[in-house]
């Protein structure tokens, strides 16, 4: 039990950023319309891609000789940019079709 | 410095929230996904030129790190341009597979780096826990979606194992145990082989979670695992106590199991049934023992056009048969010239036609099929009654009459498009062959349907060439 205390208040920040954003997608999210289910799971898609910036971290952080870390690091770079690129390109040519034609 | 490198992470997170809220409105949608997609590209760039670690130093080895990101940019962009409409989920689930890897591997590099360190594990029993789940829910979620965009490509085909769902609740029960065992060190040994255990297991559970659930029900899946992504990314945020790899994180965690519960609510059905799997476990139970005898009537493109003109109200219902044919533009011509000859046309789109929800509303939208002529379920059943003739072309499901009287059936319960009161029911399919959830669709015997064989775009063609010789 001590430790769990110890470790709330050590996090504490975290745990309010967590429980925020948990409250913030319910929000976010709630009333969309069916049409735009789709895009919206690709644009989220896109978001999580932000575990590239771990991937950075541990590539820059390899030392030259640590040949595990270096070739873990960079496929994981590679991994990681391909789902933000990606999601975020497949979103935009998912929404492009939705532009408002031109009121005639 | 770093203050400036927290005030771009802060950036990040508020367009990550401001450009989902924005995703979330047809209007502003496209704005959305370029703000969060500058947030992402800040985010990023503030990471490597201005990250230290608590030692103070900078990153290094540049070289890596930009070829990866090039490497990655530049598959990611000819991949997400050059894919069909149609191959989309496919392509969503790839991605979302990249992501639940490169988190797993996050967690090895960083699981490894924590034995180097000579910690005993028992000290910081949440610290590890966090890294080994991380590395768990990665695996599953880069596991999950190959085999989902394996299923959607045609390539694996829907497999049970006797006792299927006995084994998956084991094997997590199993999962949680050993990640439980290990982070309190209870286990003796090299604590890496306990990490690779972890690693097969988690492998295994990824093929074994998706493996017996529908086809039909993948878009569910693929919601479900992006949600499970967006959570392996927060872990790793917790590891590098990284603020805006939490917020991305989470969001999309929380966003994606609302949307998840979205998708199911569209079906009629909850998310443990599609999990367990009515559709997945007993295929062959239903409603196949009052249609398959039946027979049918088949109508020429001539006699249809004939039929059309002379009708007041004509409603299309959409179905994947149409993505796969590419007939949307075609489909909107047919629509332009029936409307012309003052036939009212409208088009039915139920939730979950096509592979995902709003495929055919994005499809339609290519072919600049106006808003207002998409009518929801909701608003459109009413009208069948008054429809001359529906015109259903590749859609199986979404109006199969067994989800309505047929308890037996795997879709029972599922709202459906109520074709069946309309005066004349056509329906476009390329042979007799079930539906997508492997169902037959005793609409197609019905006296008042009848068949129209052929590709989509081919006998739209065919019918417009008709109506245009009957209209000069």
């Amino acid at each position: 039990m001590e430790t769990f205390f110890q470790f709330f208040t050590e996090h504490l920040n975290f745990i309010f950023t967590i429980i925020l954003m948990i409250i913030l997608g319910f929000e976010v999210i709630s009333n969309v319309p069916t049409v735009l289910h789709t895009p919206l799971m690709s644009g989220a898609n896109a978001i999580h891609g932000v575990v590239i910036i771990g991937a950075i971290i541990i590539m820059g952080q390899a030392e030259p000789d640590n040949y595990l870390a270096l070739i873990l690091g960079f496929l994981a770079v590679i991994l990681g940019t391909l789902n933000v690129v990606g999601g975020f390109v497949v979103t935009d040519r998912m929404l492009e079709m939705f532009k408002k034609k031109k009121k005639n | 410095m770093s203050g400036l490198l927290s005030l771009s992470y802060l950036i990040g997170s508020v367009s990550f929230i401001v450009g989902l809220k924005m995703l979330s409105h047809p209007d502003t949608a496209r704005r959305g996904n370029l703000y969060a997609s500058i947030g992402m590209t800040l985010a990023i760039i503030a990471t490597i030129f201005l990250y230290t670690n608590s030692d103070g130093i900078r990153l290094g080895n540049y070289g890596w790190i930009f070829s990866g990101i090039a490497i990655g940019t530049v598959l990611g962009y000819l991949a997400a341009k050059k894919v069909q409409m149609t191959a989309m989920p496919q392509m969503v689930s790839l991605f979302n597979g990249m992501g639940g890897a490169c988190a797993a591997i996050i967690s090895i590099v960083e699981f490894k780096h924590l034995i180097h360190t000579g910690v005993d594990f028992s000290t910081q029993p949440i610290f590890t826990a966090t890294i080994l789940l991380g590395l768990i829910i990665g695996t599953v979620s880069f596991m999950g979606s190959m085999i989902a965009f394996g299923k959607l490509n045609g390539n694996i085909n829907d497999k049970t194992l006797p006792m299927q769902q006995v084994i998956n609740v084991g094997l997590l029960i199993l999962l949680l145990v050993l990640l439980v065992a290990i982070a309190l060190g209870l286990v003796g040994g090299n604590p890496m082989t306990w990490m690779v255990v972890l690693l097969v297991l988690s492998t295994l559970y990824g093929i074994l979670f998706v493996m017996p659930i529908g086809g039909a029900d993948m878009p569910v899946v693929i919601s479900l695992l992006n949600s499970f992504t967006g959570i392996a990314a927060a872990f790793g945020g917790f590891i590098y106590d990284n603020n805006v790899m939490l917020t991305g994180g989470i969001l999309v965690g929380s966003a994606g199991t609302v949307l998840t519960v979205l998708m199911c609510n569209a079906m009629n059905r909850s998310l443990v049934n599609v999990i367990v799997g009515a559709m997945g476990g007993n295929k062959t139970a239903g409603g196949s023992s009052s249609s398959s005898g039946g027979t049918y009537k088949e109508i020429t493109p001539s006699d249809l056009a004939v039929l059309m003109m002379y009708s007041q109200k004509v409603i299309i219902v959409p179905g994947y048969g149409l993505a796969v044919a590419q007939a949307q533009h075609t489909c909107h011509e047919l629509e332009k010239i029936l409307n012309n000859n003052g036939v009212d046309v409208k088009y039915a789109i139920h939730p979950v036609a096509g592979r995902m929800p709003g495929h055919m509303n994005v499809l339609l939208a290519e072919a600049d099929v106006s808003y207002d002529k998409l009518l929801d379920m909701d608003e459109v059943n009413p009208e069948f009654s008054q429809t001359d003739v529906v015109l259903v072309l590749g859609a199986n499901d979404v109006v199969n009459p067994a989800a309505k009287n047929d308890p037996s059936s795997p879709i029972y319960g599922m709202p459906i498009l109520d074709v069946e009161s309309a005066s004349h029911i056509i329906v476009n399919k390329r042979s007799m062959k079930p539906g997508y959830a492997g169902i037959e669709n005793e609409l197609f015997f019905q006296p008042k349907t009848s068949m129209l064989f052929g590709d989509a775009k081919d006998v739209l063609g065919k019918l417009i060439a008709e109506i245009k010789i009957i209209a000069s």
